[in-house]
């Protein structure tokens, strides 16, 4: 919680008045979603840390020697770590809103919360997916640090895509969380780069995916 | 595992006795769905592992060497969960999760979470648990280790009077020969994943020619210390330690 409400308000009124001088409107508008998300990615991956962890000493290995299919498991286990992922969100959403952030109808909030869900369920599919294929809880922790900074912020979370050079914006073109971020600022402040129709696209393929290779891993777990 | 054979009679209590390393757990793993072998068959309940997962399931109870309750739960809830999970009908759960709690003396701790349990109140609902859907077989990893004398005895005492009762199997792995002695029918000791001796105490007693079974076990698997490599899994265990302390 800590870290969000930091970025938030550090980058929020540190990079605030650049940001206007350089004509590009309200900087914390642009911010706060990216920050919102940036809880719920930083939830969702991490708690495929539960998978290597509980499977030796934890409720997972009864699951495991139960009549219940691993896909069953599978499932209810992300659905579970993607609730706590999207209630992290939402949190964070009233934060910014605590900082001055505004967005435009209530509908659209209620519409950016199910796509804060998606988001959620698409990375805690691939936290379950990484976790499932792994004993070692350090080595997890390495590979989730590893992925989770690129990630966060080669997404247009903290600035915009337009300025950058080929390379990162080939980066922010294929991560899907650039997708999530683009819909989040188009359902709550009305600005969309790519258009909330292929975000909505995009990340519902990226998360049929990751829930896919997720259960195959996670069925193939030997304790 | 190294080509290993045998048979357990329904009704009988088993163990399986030999030196760290000697896989002990791996067997436990294969035979309860955990772990794929490389060659073989077995039979579970006359169901397959392999082919009929779920069957096999069903047939059996298991409790862990290292605990698998959710310490964030009540006792009562963990055998919710458990119920729900091998189908037990709503109409009866209520009433067995109250009698296996009461079986195991935690009734009047079943409000309580999990994790102001010691480790010897952990064992016993992990019993409770794996005894609530009736399995035929019971299978325990090493379930007295660090348990005090007393917490054994009870221990041993309910799962003697449910192999009684309900002619239910009774599956373990131990190093201690003490209990082995007193409490198994019959006895299997590997070492090195291969099946060393099988037979009654008496029997192994006999063959070797010794007046216990620890001693009998010692002449039988030799008397040097089996180093082994700290796998991933003793890693975790110490920072399980870590974490509680």
């Amino acid at each position: 919680m800590a870290q969000p409400l930091l970025f938030l308000v550090s980058f929020g009124f540190g990079f605030g008045s650049i940001y206007q001088k350089a004509g590009n409107g309200n900087y914390m508008e642009f911010l706060a979603p990216g920050i919102i998300l940036m809880s719920v990615l930083f939830t969702a991956l991490f708690s495929g840390i539960d998978v290597i962890w509980d499977r030796q000493f934890g409720f997972l290995k009864e699951t495991l020697a139960a009549p219940v299919s691993r896909m069953a498991i599978m499932l209810g286990r992300t659905l579970g770590g993607a609730t706590v992922a999207s209630i992290q969100g939402i949190v964070v959403f009233l934060l910014t809103l605590l900082v001055g952030f505004r967005p435009q109808n209530i509908v659209m909030v209620l519409a950016s919360f199910g796509i804060m869900f998606l988001v959620a369920v698409m990375f805690t599919s691939l936290g379950t997916w990484i976790a499932s294929t792994m004993e070692d809880m350090q080595g997890f922790q390495l590979i989730m640090n590893f992925l989770v900074m690129p990630i966060f912020f080669l997404s247009g979370a903290l600035f915009p895509t337009e300025g950058m050079p080929k390379f990162m914006l080939l980066i922010a073109r294929i991560n899907p969380l650039s997708y999530g971020v683009d819909a989040i600022r188009g359902t709550l402040i009305g600005v969309s780069t790519y258009g909330i129709h292929l975000d909505m696209v995009v990340l519902l393929l990226v998360t049929a995916v990751f829930l896919v290779c997720g259960s195959y891993s996670f069925s193939k777990i030997q304790v | 595992m190294d080509k290993i054979s045998f048979e357990v009679e329904k009704g009988e209590i088993f163990a399986f006795l030999g030196p760290n390393g000697a896989g002990k757990s791996t067997t436990i793993k294969m035979l309860t769905t955990l772990l794929k072998p490389t060659e073989g068959t077995m039979a579970i309940n006359g169901f397959n592992p392999e082919k009929d997962q779920n069957q096999v399931r069903q047939s059996f109870g298991i409790v862990f060497q290292d605990p698998s309750l959710d310490d964030e739960l009540t006792a009562r809830e963990n055998m919710k969960l458990h119920a729900v999970l091998y189908q037990i009908p709503k109409k009866e759960q209520n009433k067995r999760i109250e009698e296996m709690l009461r079986f195991v003396e935690l009734w009047d701790r079943k409000n309580s979470l999990v994790k102001t349990f010691s480790g010897g109140m952990k064992r016993r609902l992990e019993i409770a648990r794996g005894l609530l859907h009736h399995p035929k077989i019971l299978f325990l990893d090493e379930p007295t280790l660090g348990l005090d004398p007393q917490t054994r005895n009870h221990m041993w005492e309910y799962l003697k009077r449910v192999n009684k009762d309900e002619q239910m199997t009774v599956f373990f792995t131990t190093h201690y020969m003490e209990e082995a002695e007193k409490i198994a029918d019959r006895v299997a000791i590997i070492d090195h994943g291969k099946i060393v001796a099988l037979g009654t105490s008496e029997q192994l007693k006999t063959q070797t020619g010794k007046k216990t079974l620890e001693e009998a076990f010692l002449a039988l698997t030799g008397k040097t210390i089996r180093d082994e490599d700290a796998t991933a899994l003793d890693m975790l265990r110490n920072r399980r330690r870590m974490h509680h302390h």
